[in-house]
This record gives C-alpha cells, structure tokens and sequence, in this order.
C-alpha cells in the first residue's frame, strides 16, 4: 500500500460517496454541489496521472462551465427544491441485482481486457502541451477532429441562439 | 522536489484553514443572543413581502451557455497557441480558422439578439 | 544576498538534516512551509493594502483617509478585522446552512490559490505548473462557486438575484479575460508561468500586445467586481448583493478576498505582460527580480485604485453589452493577429516583431472604435429621430 495507492483509495471512495450522494440526496441544489464535488475527485484522479492540462481543462470546463450551468438552472426553475418523488420502488430488490450482475459482468469483461494489467507507461520527454497543441495541428493527425470540434461549437452556439430566441421575437 | 500537483494539493488543504481559523474564532468570540428580528431576512428594513421566488431570465442561462461553448474553445486553443512555432505558417492558419468559425457563431448568436441583457 | 531565496533554503535544509530528519521528507516540508508562508503572506498583505486603497482613495478625493488608528492609521484595518471577528455570528435559520458556511471559504481558497503559481523570483515561486495559465481561470471557478453559493444559502430574495446577476457578469467576462491570456501563452510559446516570464527578457509582452493587456486588465476588473464594475455589490448601493446576509467576520472573509483578488490581478499583469521579475540584474541576482516583481505589482494595483476613485459605475447591461459585442470580438480577432503575425515574422529581429505586433494592436483597437462608433452613432440617431 503505497502511499500514492492510499491516496487513490481515498479519492474514490469520496467520489463514489459524492456520486451517491448527487443521485440520491432530495435537495436538489445540494446535490448539484455534491456532482461538483465528484467532478473535483475527477479532476485530482487526473492530476495524480500527471495529465496537467486534462486536471485543468477538467476544472475549467466541467467544473467552472457545466456545473455553474447545472447550478444555475436548478436554482432558477425549481419552485419547490425538495424532491418529493419516492426514492425506491416496488421491484428494488430485482434492480438491485441486475445492477450487481451488470457491475461484475462489466469488471470481469475489462479485467480480460490487454490494458488493465498494465503500469503506467513513461511520459515521452519534454513538455506534454506542446506535443498535445503538435498533434492538434499536424494534418495527418488529428487535424480534422480539431477543426470538426470547431464546426460542432459552431451548431452548438447556433441551436442556443434558436432556441432561446432572441429580442426582436420576444 | 514534490511533484508539481502534490504541491497543489498540500496548497488548496492549506487554503481551506486560512479562512477557517478566522471564522472559528468569531464563532467563538461574538455573543450568542438570537432574536425573532435577527433571524428575518433582510429587505432594506421592510417585512418581506411577496413570494422569495426570482423571476426567470432567458439572459442568465444564455450567458452560461455561450461561455461554456467559448470555454471549450479556449481548452482547445491553448495547446494550438504553445505549439504552432514549431510548424510552418499553416499551423497558425488552422487555429485561425477555428477561431473564425466560432466568430461566426457569435456574430449569428448577436444578431439574432440572444446576447442582450434583457 | 544575490539569491536569498536559494540560501534561505540550504540553510534551511542543512538544519533540518542536521537534526536527523529523513532525506525523503525534507522535500515534503519545504513544500508545506513554501504553501503556508505564500498563502498567509497573502491575507496578511490584505491588510496593507486595504489601508493603502482608503489613503490613495482618500488623497484622490482631497480628504486625508484613516489616520488616528496607530501611525497614519496602519492599524486601521486590524481594529476594523478584529471588530468583525467579535460580532454576533448571524446563519439565516432557513437558509442552507452548511452552504452558508462554506461560501466564505471556498471565496478565499479561490483567491489564495492563485499563488501558487505566480514566480515572485527566479528562484521564489510555489511551482512552475505546465498549464500555470489554465490553472489561473480554473482556480477563479472556486470564486464564481462560492458566490453561487452565498447567495443561494442566504435565504434571501435579493442575494439570490444579486448572486445571479454578478455570476452573469462574470462569467461573461472571463471570455475576453482567457482569451487575453491566449497572448502572452501565444508570443511565449509555453503556458507556464516561469516560462513567460522568462521569454519576456527581450521585450515586455504589454510593448508587444499593449491591446491583450488592456482587455486582461478591463475584463479582471470585471471578474473581481472592482469599480467601475462594482454596481452589483458596492457599499453604497441599497442591497449589498450576494453577500447582503453575511455579516462578522464572514463577510470579512469575503471583503478580504476581493482585495486580495485585487493585488493578485497587479501581480498577474506584471507577471504576463510587465515581465514580471525581469529588470537589468535580475538573471544573475534573484532578490533583486523579487523586488523589480514587487515594485510592478504595486503600481499596477495602484492603477486598479486610480481606476475606482476615478470612474463612475456602469450599469449592468452597458457592462454585458460591452462585454460580447466589442471586447470578445476585438479579442478574438486580436489573437489570430498576434498568432499569424509572430509566427510570419518569426525568424526577423525582435524590434521588427514588436513594431510589427504593435502595429497591429493599433489597428485592432482603431478598427473596434471606428465601427464601435459607427454603432454609438446610429444608435443616437434612433434615439434622437425617435
């Protein structure tokens, strides 16, 4: 049990916990804050990993966009923020099994899998970011994805304008 | 030397404890005397009136949603600015377009008026 | 004397190895005393510069400021910190509490942990992360989290209108502020803090793109709520905003924050755009960079300073106006300038570069003013006909 093994053990058991929690607590703008929560162990997971850009990017976006969104439209539409609904139903037991059955099918499935024995490999030398920014703009590499990525933002901001109208139709 | 994110990490629990210690003490400081007049909400001095509900406002979310989709863009422009040195001049000219192409979207986004404040 | 930092540190490391600590952990505790001592020097300067703020506000408003609190009114700000911290500790009973207690603290960590990145020295910084710039906006998440949380906690129709409205602002504002930083990561070629710095030892970044560091300076004042963008949470206006319900020493933590977010923004502008440590001597002497560092720091808080006593407040959908339709576009069509333009000219001196890139900083900001106001004057004519 290394100490680094430790820290992992930590991390995913205040993950899952939070996970949990988000799904499961009937105060909804708490729960957004413990999907938050969940989304910072994320971000520590791939810190340790030393994808520094990934643990940033991860927090800039999923953090400081997404959920910010999340929060945002849960406190502003919901009248009433207790949900009220029942948390269990009549055949619980019945899904309780099947999600058992599925979590162990799923881990013996990747535990087959080529990459789950595996150490971590060495990082190639120097700076990760610039290799990163390489990759993106080497047109035998992932050219096309970066500037598909671009057109996809493009309808993504096009369906918001239309969607939301604007001030002329309101 | 502690690697890079480990010296994050020791630094944010640090930074938990900095606020904290203040806030303890005038936790334990401040006289306890509640009151019915402390404990109502403030509204300039008047009794609350009307529902504490805030009223929907199409601007909030819509701001949000823009600056998710420019976030995005920036994740991925920041890695095109550190390397486009290395390559020839079409390297800049790739990042440039999909600059471009996101203006674009908020030209449209503008004109259709989404943008303003309401 | 030429490089403290370094001595300090061996001295440091010869005492502890001498007192029989472990090799392995020495590491370790310098990198909790390097987190303590950046994290508290920063609170503590709070107080500095709370004081120098109401004396240069003061002067600026021919009044004299704080001067009866210990010599020329130091003290001020501790007899103010302590007053808070002796007040009746206030939770809105039907509020949320536990969210209510952490706004204030989320609020200082987002703050605080902007130092650990920032290069006072060569030598003197937390940790030259890789992504240092990323890490700057993700760190300023933890703010916008923190207000959300205020004013949802608080219980209080207003703090939650005011928490929507300054989240609003600064979310919007944080796109021509990333979009700022894209520069100097830009001309530097790497997006580490250290790293742009250090490029900047041949020209300073605010010669190269005097536009980026504008727009950083315009859009931070608008992340930090400062004036002239205070209009959601000023003193003066009715309803304090998100933090109406905080009162004691958690609405000083908050008070706190915004000052220190205040400095920090001096320090980021003299680190990105000033050249940060860089000054004749600095290379070979350290402790003199750290100087240089602190000396653009000041007089780049002291603008932000000059900036609130000067301007008046701009109302909210001026601001947010402003915001997308002339910083985001100027910005973005700034970056593909400076990026196209530095890589062509990229292997001609220096000085043709930066007259080059300057060039185009001009014609940038000449061409957002000249359609800027073609719009403000259509707009008068509407007004003006109608």
């Amino acid at each position: 049990m290394t100490p680094d093994r430790a820290l992992f053990l930590v991390l995913a058991v205040t993950g899952l916990g939070l996970a949990v929690a988000s799904v499961a607590l009937r105060n909804l703008v708490r729960s957004a804050f413990a999907l938050i929560g969940c989304l910072f162990v994320v971000a520590a997971f791939y810190a340790m990993l030393d994808a520094s850009l990934l643990a940033a990017a991860q927090v800039v976006v999923y953090i400081g966009a997404i959920a910010t969104l999340i929060v945002l439209v849960v406190m502003l539409t919901r009248r009433e923020l207790q949900d009220r609904s029942p948390q269990t139903h009549r055949y619980w037991p019945l899904a309780a099994a099947l999600g058992a059955v599925a979590f162990v099918g799923i881990a013996w499935g990747l535990s087959q899998y080529v990459f789950f024995n595996m150490t971590p490999s060495v990082l190639p030398a120097g700076d990760t970011v610039a290799q990163l920014g390489a990759a993106l703009v080497d047109p035998e590499r992932f050219l096309v994805p970066f500037e598909a990525v671009s057109v996809l933002l493009l309808s993504a901001l096009v369906g918001a304008a239309l969607v939301a109208g604007g001030a002329k139709e309101k | 030397m502690v690697s890079d994110w480990a010296f994050i990490g020791i630094f944010f629990f640090l930074a938990i404890f900095f606020p904290l210690v203040p806030i303890l003490a005038g936790m334990l400081l401040g006289p306890h005397k509640p009151g019915r007049v402390k404990a109502e909400t403030y509204e300039c001095g008047m009794e609350t009136r009307g529902p504490s509900h805030v009223q929907f406002r199409a601007s909030y979310y819509l701001y949000a949603l823009v600056f998710l989709i420019f976030d995005v863009e920036v994740v991925f422009l920041f890695p095109w600015a550190v390397a486009y040195r290395q390559f020839p001049l079409y390297a800049a000219a790739e990042g440039v377009l999909f600059i471009l192409l996101l203006a674009a979207g908020l030209i449209y986004a503008w004109r259709k008026g989404s943008l303003a404040w309401q | 004397m030429g490089d403290l930092f370094t001595a300090i540190t061996e001295w440091l490391r010869s005492i502890l190895l001498g007192a029989g600590v472990p090799a392995a952990a020495v590491p370790w505790i310098f990198a909790v005393a390097r987190a303590f001592l950046l994290g508290i020097s920063g609170l503590l300067l709070v107080i500095l510069l709370i004081w120098f703020e109401r004396k240069a506000v003061a002067r600026m408003q021919d009044r004299i400021g704080p001067n009866r609190v210990g010599p020329y009114g130091l003290l001020q700000t501790v007899a103010d910190m302590l007053k808070l911290t002796i007040k009746e500790d206030l939770i809105p009973p039907h509020g949320d509490r536990l969210l209510f207690q952490l706004a204030p603290i989320l609020a200082v960590m987002g703050v605080v942990g902007l130092w650990a990145v920032i290069p006072i020295a060569s030598t003197a910084y937390g940790v030259d992360l890789n992504v240092g710039v990323l890490f700057l906006v993700a760190a300023g998440t933890f703010g916008t989290l923190g207000i959300l949380m205020a004013g949802w906690s608080s219980d209080n129709k207003f703090a939650l209108l005011g928490a929507f409205r300054t989240v609003a602002q600064l979310v919007s504002y944080e796109v021509p502020m990333v979009l700022a930083l894209l520069v100097p990561v830009a001309l530097a070629g790497t997006m580490s803090l250290g790293g742009i710095v250090a490029a900047q030892g041949g020209m300073w970044f605010a010669v190269s793109a005097p536009l980026a560091a504008l727009a950083f300076l315009v859009a931070s004042l608008a992340e930090v709520a400062r004036a002239p963008f205070e209009l959601l949470e000023a003193e003066s206006e009715i309803v304090a905003g998100f933090h109406v319900e905080y009162s004691g020493i958690r609405f000083g933590m908050f008070f706190a924050a915004e000052f220190l977010h205040a400095f920090t923004i001096g320090a980021l502008l003299a680190v990105l755009f000033l050249g940060g440590w860089q000054g004749p001597g600095a290379a070979r002497y350290p402790t003199l960079g750290a100087v240089y560092f602190l000396i653009k720091t000041f007089l780049s808080y002291f603008l932000l300073v000059w900036a609130r006593a000067t301007l008046p407040r701009i109302r909210i959908d001026q601001m947010l106006n402003f915001c997308w339709t002339v910083l985001t576009p100027m910005m973005l069509a700034l970056v593909c300038a400076v990026v196209l333009l530095n890589r062509a000219l990229m292997d001609y001196p220096l000085w043709l570069r930066t007259g080059v890139l300057l060039g185009a900083n001009g014609l940038v900001a000449l061409s957002t003013l000249v359609l800027l106001g073609r719009r403000v004057r259509r707009a008068r004519r509407a007004v003006g006909a109608a």
